[in-house]
C-alpha cells in the first residue's frame, strides 16, 4: 500500500476469526425457525447468500463476479439478509458454541512430535486470543495415556501417608469445604522445547501453546492436609497420583503443597473439562504443567522425593556434559508477542498494536520492554490490569511500521527483579540439548512486505 | 424387625462408631469424608520409592520376562527394545554427554525401582495395572538384561531390586535454581533500553520445507485471501482418528500394524477386499501383517466400518 496514506494499519483486516463456510455448513438455525414451507424456502435462500457472501468476502479479489456482486447485497448502503430475517430461537444450542465463521480457531498438534495421540499435546492457538483468559475448550491439552472417562460419582480422592488421619473423600465432600477461585497460568515444562537447537516450527501455537490460563476454583491443598494432620516433623514431600491409565505422579515439595497449591474442580466457571482432569485435579501455581497431576486420585505425604517416571526419565535438563537437573519446579519470567507473529502478515503501513503475554512463575510481572530492532532499542509497554501472581498479563505497545524490515521482540521483568534471557544466554548455561525450561526472548521478523516468520537472533 | 435382627444391627452401628472413634486419633475441623481403611490404601498405595519402600512381594527372572516381552511390549518397544516408537528402553549409555546423546530408559534412568514402578502402573500402554508382581519383576529383569545391567539367569525380587546400579546413577543433581521460588536463577540479563546490541544477526530461521506439514499458516493465522475449498478436510482420516485405528495404524509408517497404504497396497485390484476387510475389522485378526493380533472392533457401525475400509483402500488421504 502506497506510504502517502493516512496513518491507519492493519494486519489482513479481517482476522482469522472471519472465516468462510460452504453453503453446507451455514448455521443450521436459519433452516429451523419454525414457520410455514414458504418462509422456510425464503429463509434457506437468505441462508445461501449469506454464506455464498461470506466466501466471496473471504475470496476476495479472487471471487467470481456473482459472487462479488451478492456480496455488495449484504453492505451498506444496502440492508444485509440476517437484518431482514428471524434469527436462532433460543436454546438453538443448550450450551452455547462459538460461531461456525471461527472453525479455523482451534487447537493443534505438531507435525511429527509424538507417535500417538494418546500420549500427546494439542496446542492452543494463542495467535487468535485476547486478554488473558484461556478459553476452556482451548486450553492446551497434554495427556500420559489418553484422556479417561472418569465418573464423579464414583471418583475418590485419598489422603494418607504421614498423616494422623488418612481421609478418602468424595466429590460432594470436596465440593463442601471452604473454597476459593483464582487465575493462574499452566504451563508445560516443554513449551518452546523444540527451539533449544535452533527454529523448528512457524507460529506461536507451535512456539508457545503448551500455554493457557483459568480460573481455577477448589479447595487448597492445605486446607486438607491441616484436616488430615500431616507429621510435621517428617512430612517434607507429598506425592499426587493420577487416576488415568498412565497413573501420572509427581513429587511437590511440603513448602509449596502448604502454600498455593489448590485441589481444583472447576475452571471458568464451570466443572473442569474431561481434557483438564475432570473432576479433579491438582494445580501448583508457577510450577512446571505435569506437577498439576489430573483425574487427582491420591496425595500421599513422605519424607523423601519419590523419583518417579515423569521426575527421572522425563522433565529432566540435560545439561552440558551430560548430566540432568531433577526436579527443576519453577518456571521462570516469559513472554512472547502474540500479534504480528509468526504466520501473520502485517498489510498496511501505519498504526499497529502490538500484544502479547507475559508471566513468571515466581510472581507478578512487573514490566514487558519491547524491540522491534532485535533488540537494540527498547520501549516499556503497557500493561492490562489486573495484573496477578503466577498468571498472564497482557501487554499492548503502539508501533508505526513504514515497511522496513523488523525484528520484534518482547522482554518480561519479573518483581523479583529477574529479566527474561536472550537464547544465546541461555544456552551458554544450559547448551542446545535440554528440552525444558526454554523461556528465551522470542523474535518475529516481519520483512519488507509484510510477512511475519519465527527466527531467532545472535 | 424381629429382636435378634435389632440387636445385631445394633452391634454393628456400635462396631462402626468404635471403628471411627478409634480412626479420628486427632481432631477433625470439618469432618467430611471418611477415613481411609488400611484396605482400601492398600488398593491404591502402589508408588515405589528408590529405597525399594513400596515394593511388594514377588519374583521374575529374566527369562520368563522375556517370554511376557515378546508377548506384550516387543510390539511397541521392538525386540530388542531398539524401538524409537516411543521412548526407547535400551542403548545409548555413555552418550549423554556427547553431541548426539541417545536418551533411551538404560542411558537415562537412575534408579531401576522407578522402572518396575512405571510398568506396574502405566503398561502395557492399552492396559495398564493388568501385569501381576511376579511379571512386573520378570519385565524389568528382562529390561535391565536387554541393557546388560543384568545376566541372562538373573532373578529380581523386593529385596535384590533396591541394589540394582544403574549406568546413569550419579548423572542427575538437584544444585539448581528451580527448587524454590527464591531460588537463584541461571542467567543476569538487564533491561538495557538503549543500544543494547550492535549488529543484530539473525542466526536460525526455518526453511521453506519445514513449513510444509503445518498446511496453509493464513487458515490458521489472518487469512482474507484464503477461503478453505474444502472445509471438512478429511472424513476419512477424521474417522480414523475417532475410532481409534491411529493408536495402532499410520498413514504410511508401520506402528502396531500395518500402515493404511500398505493395505491398499496390498488389496489393490482386489474386488473383493472391501467386504473382506470390513468383517476382519469388526472382528478382529491376525496373521496376515505378523503375529500381533489386531482386536475386534465390533463399536463401529456398519456405515463407519465401510467408509473407512473405502477411505483406507483408496490410499487413505
Amino acid at each position: 500500500m502506497p506510504g502517502n496514506q493516512p496513518m491507519r494499519g492493519r494486519i489482513r483486516a479481517a482476522p482469522e476469526h472471519h472465516q468462510a463456510l460452504p453453503v453446507s455448513e451455514a448455521p443450521e438455525y436459519r433452516l429451523a425457525a419454525p414457520t410455514s414451507a414458504a418462509r422456510r424456502e425464503f429463509l434457506r435462500g437468505v441462508a445461501r447468500s449469506v454464506a455464498l457472501a461470506g466466501s466471496a468476502a473471504i475470496a476476495a479479489g479472487a471471487a467470481p463476479r456473482a459472487a462479488a456482486a451478492e456480496l455488495a447485497n449484504d453492505l451498506p448502503p444496502n440492508v444485509p439478509g440476517w437484518s431482514k430475517a428471524l434469527g436462532a430461537p433460543i436454546l438453538a444450542s443448550p450450551y452455547g458454541v462459538p460461531s461456525p465463521f471461527t472453525a479455523n480457531v482451534k487447537r493443534r498438534e505438531s507435525p511429527g512430535l509424538t507417535r500417538t495421540p494418546y500420549s500427546s499435546v494439542a496446542f492452543t492457538p494463542l495467535q487468535n486470543l485476547f486478554g488473558i483468559i484461556t478459553p476452556s475448550g482451548l486450553h492446551f491439552e497434554r495427556h500420559h495415556a489418553g484422556v479417561p472417562d472418569v465418573d464423579p460419582a464414583l471418583h475418590r480422592l485419598m489422603i494418607h501417608g504421614l498423616v494422623r488421619n488418612p481421609r478418602i473423600y468424595t466429590m460432594d465432600d470436596l465440593m463442601r469445604f471452604p473454597s476459593v477461585s483464582r487465575i493462574h497460568f499452566i504451563e508445560c515444562g516443554a513449551n518452546t522445547g523444540m527451539e533449544w537447537g535452533n527454529v523448528a516450527v512457524p507460529t506461536v501455537q507451535y512456539t508457545h501453546g503448551m500455554l493457557s490460563c483459568s480460573e481455577w476454583t477448589g479447595v487448597l491443598l492445605s486446607t486438607l492436609l491441616d484436616e488430615a494432620g500431616i507429621d510435621a516433623k517428617t512430612g517434607r514431600f507429598v506425592l499426587a497420583e493420577g487416576a488415568d491409565g498412565a497413573g501420572l505422579t509427581r513429587t511437590i515439595p511440603i513448602a509449596m503443597a502448604q502454600d498455593d497449591v489448590m485441589v481444583c474442580y472447576a475452571q471458568n466457571g464451570e466443572m473442569l473439562r474431561p481434557e483438564q482432569g475432570f473432576p479433579l485435579r491438582l494445580l501448583v501455581p508457577g510450577v512446571q504443567g505435569v506437577s498439576s497431576v489430573k483425574w487427582l486420585r491420591r496425595i500421599k505425604v513422605g519424607d523423601q522425593p519419590w523419583n518417579t517416571r515423569e521426575e527421572a526419565l522425563h522433565y529432566i535438563d540435560l545439561m552440558p556434559g551430560g548430566v540432568h537437573r531433577q526436579y527443576t519446579w519453577i518456571q521462570e519470567a516469559k513472554s512472547v508477542i502474540t500479534s504480528p507473529s509468526g504466520g501473520q502478515v502485517v498489510q498496511d503501513r501505519g498504526f499497529h498494536e502490538i500484544t502479547g503475554l507475559a508471566w513468571s512463575g515466581r510472581g507478578k510481572v512487573a514490566r514487558v520492554d519491547v524491540s522491534t530492532d532485535g533488540g537494540s532499542r527498547w520501549r516499556t509497554a503497557r500493561l492490562q490490569e489486573p495484573v496477578l501472581t503466577k498468571s498472564l498479563t497482557r501487554f499492548r505497545i503502539d508501533w508505526t511500521w513504514g515497511g522496513e524490515p523488523a525484528l520484534l521482540q518482547s522482554r518480561v521483568m519479573d518483581d523479583t527483579g529477574y529479566v527474561q534471557p536472550a537464547i544465546q544466554q541461555l544456552r551458554e548455561v544450559r547448551g542446545r540439548r535440554s528440552i525444558y525450561h526454554n523461556n528465551a526472548i522470542q523474535t518475529w521478523q516481519v520483512d519488507p512486505s509484510g510477512n511475519v516468520s519465527n527466527v531467532q537472533v545472535g | 424387625m424381629s429382636r435378634w435382627a435389632e440387636l445385631a444391627r445394633l452391634g454393628v452401628a456400635a462396631m462402626l462408631a468404635g471403628a471411627a472413634i478409634t480412626a479420628w486419633t486427632a481432631p477433625l475441623k470439618y469432618g467430611f469424608g471418611q477415613p481411609a481403611t488400611p484396605a482400601q490404601v492398600a488398593g491404591w498405595d502402589i508408588d515405589v520409592r528408590p529405597d525399594g519402600a513400596g515394593l511388594p512381594e514377588g519374583r521374575g527372572s529374566v527369562s520368563s520376562g522375556q517370554a511376557i516381552y515378546d508377548r506384550k511390549c516387543a510390539s511397541c518397544h521392538g525386540t530388542f527394545g531398539e524401538s524409537n516408537t516411543n521412548l526407547q528402553i535400551a542403548g545409548g549409555v555413555g552418550t549423554l554427554g556427547s553431541d548426539q546423546p541417545l536418551r533411551t530408559t538404560g542411558s537415562k534412568l537412575n534408579f531401576a525401582t522407578t522402572l518396575w514402578d512405571y510398568i506396574n502402573r502405566a503398561m502395557p500402554f492399552e492396559a495398564p495395572k493388568s501385569l501381576t508382581p511376579d511379571e512386573v519383576y520378570a519385565l524389568t529383569a528382562y529390561v535391565l538384561n536387554l541393557n546388560d545391567i543384568l545376566p541372562a539367569d538373573a532373578v529380581l525380587d523386593q529385596h535384590s531390586l533396591p541394589l540394582v546400579k544403574m549406568p546413569n546413577r550419579d548423572g542427575f543433581t538437584t544444585a539448581h535454581g528451580f527448587m524454590r521460588r527464591d531460588g537463584k536463577p541461571d542467567t543476569h540479563n538487564v533491561a538495557c533500553m538503549n543500544q543494547c546490541v550492535a549488529g543484530v544477526r539473525v542466526i536460525s530461521r526455518l526453511p521453506d520445507y519445514a513449513l510444509d506439514p503445518y498446511g496453509d499458516l493464513a487458515l490458521q493465522t489472518r487469512a482474507l485471501a484464503a477461503a478453505p475449498s474444502q472445509p471438512v478436510a478429511n472424513a476419512g482420516a477424521s474417522l480414523a482418528r475417532a475410532s481409534g485405528c491411529t493408536a495402532c495404524h499410520g498413514v504410511t509408517e508401520k506402528l502396531v500394524g500395518p500402515a493404511f497404504r500398505e493395505v491398499a497396497a496390498k488389496y489393490a485390484g482386489n474386488d473383493g477386499a472391501e467386504p473382506r476387510l470390513v468383517a476382519k475389522v469388526r472382528e478382529g485378526g491376525s496373521g496376515a501383517w505378523g503375529s500381533v493380533p489386531m482386536p475386534a472392533q465390533a463399536q463401529l457401525t456398519d456405515a463407519n466400518a465401510h467408509a473407512l475400509v473405502q477411505w483406507i483402500l483408496a490410499g487413505a488421504k
